[in-house]
């Protein structure tokens, strides 16, 4: 059991499996779905916050989800404690500037990953907002609930990154 | 249902950190805490991301579907129009690509170490909702075009959900199954 513990990688199959597993319990004991993108938005209300000293709970998008920390926020603050432990098991807690087939590609210049990390994250941001939820909202929670909204959300995700994908790696020739 | 447990503020709380932590450990070791596995699906080299998802998807929803037969649990679909969907799901995508990471995997990301994650995805992140939420009443209009609501397929073609259930987890198994047989 140990030794599993501080294994690198599981089976893609038990980790969708387990993660499918946790999906009853949030339901069952929580009364809510897997779901993350949410907590950004209430974070970033909670920042408008601190920097400008005014409440933003009376502007219409906040009054849907006021800027406090809920169950979603504890659970994304969880996902960070959660994969701390798994890679300090595993020893693959590493700090990295630059990931590896980003450097293989484009070289090992810090700035301009970080700045495309940026841009990506702000249009992300606005994306999971506007559809009303990411990868895990809608890619897992809501296409296992049969949901339409999540099942045309999730193709669409794929659709929209597999052709960025190949754009930002091969090109217009890709 | 356990509707008592589900008031308690503080619990709730706790449950979700626990929760978060088991989902992050999950994360990372499926791999997908890491850019490469994730830009791998999305160049469709590696399917990591796909298997788990779809694994997820199968055993999530029989026993979510189980459950709800028993009044165990109840559904919460998310609302959906064409505005807020399928525009929506584009905006995603192209984020998504740029980043390497999702809302949840960058969290993860965040935990083992990743600073491209923590210095640029999340700080986009925060702007990027932060930005949708001041455009949002003058998008009010455009996310109600095409609206459909919270309806699941089930509802909308009016049959048994386990009529549904049943055949999207064969194709699930089947797809899993040629991807595995192809070597991917």
């Amino acid at each position: 059991m140990v030794e599993f513990m501080t294994l690198r990688l599981w089976s893609p199959y038990l980790v969708g499996a387990g993660i499918g597993i946790l999906s009853w319990f949030t339901f069952l004991l929580s009364n809510k779905p897997i779901g993350c993108s949410t907590a950004f938005s209430r974070s970033s209300g909670m920042i408008e916050q601190l920097i400008t000293g005014r409440s933003v709970n009376n502007h219409p998008y906040y009054k849907q989800f006021p800027a406090e920390v809920d169950w979603e926020w504890m659970f994304v603050l969880g996902i960070v404690i959660g994969s701390f432990i798994s890679a300090s098991l595993s020893g693959e807690f590493r700090l990295r500037w630059v990931p590896s087939l980003w450097m293989a590609r484009f070289g090992i210049l810090i700035f301009p990953r970080f700045l495309v990390a940026l841009i990506g994250g702000i249009i992300l941001g606005i994306g999971a907002r506007w559809a009303g939820g990411c990868t895990s909202g809608h890619g897992i929670s809501g296409t296992l609930q049969l949901a339409v909204s999540s099942w045309l959300a999730v193709i669409l995700f794929f659709i929209g990154g597999v052709i960025t994908a190949r754009f930002i790696y091969y090109g217009l020739g890709g | 249902m356990l509707k008592e447990l589900h008031s308690q503020k503080k619990a709730q709380l706790l449950l979700g950190l626990v929760m978060g932590v088991i989902f992050g450990f999950l994360l990372q070791k499926g791999g997908v805490a890491k850019y490469d596995v994730i830009m791998g699906q999305l160049l469709l080299k590696d399917f990591t991301v796909i298997k788990i998802m779809l694994s997820a998807i199968v055993v999530g929803m029989v026993g979510i579907y189980l459950m709800k037969g028993m009044r165990m649990v109840e559904l919460h679909p998310k609302p959906g129009s064409v505005g807020m969907t399928v525009v929506g799901g584009l905006i995603f995508g192209v984020g998504f690509a740029l980043l390497g990471y999702c809302p949840g995997t960058i969290s993860a990301a965040i935990g083992q170490g990743n600073l491209d994650a923590l210095f640029g995805g999340l700080v986009g992140i925060l702007m990027g909702s932060g930005i949708f939420a001041h455009l949002y009443p003058g998008l009010e209009k455009f996310l109600k075009i095409g609206w459909f609501g919270e309806i699941t397929i089930p509802e909308y073609l009016k049959v048994n959900p386990w009529l549904v259930i049943i055949p999207i987890s064969l194709l699930i198994v089947l797809f899993l199954y040629i991807i595995e047989s192809v070597g991917l």
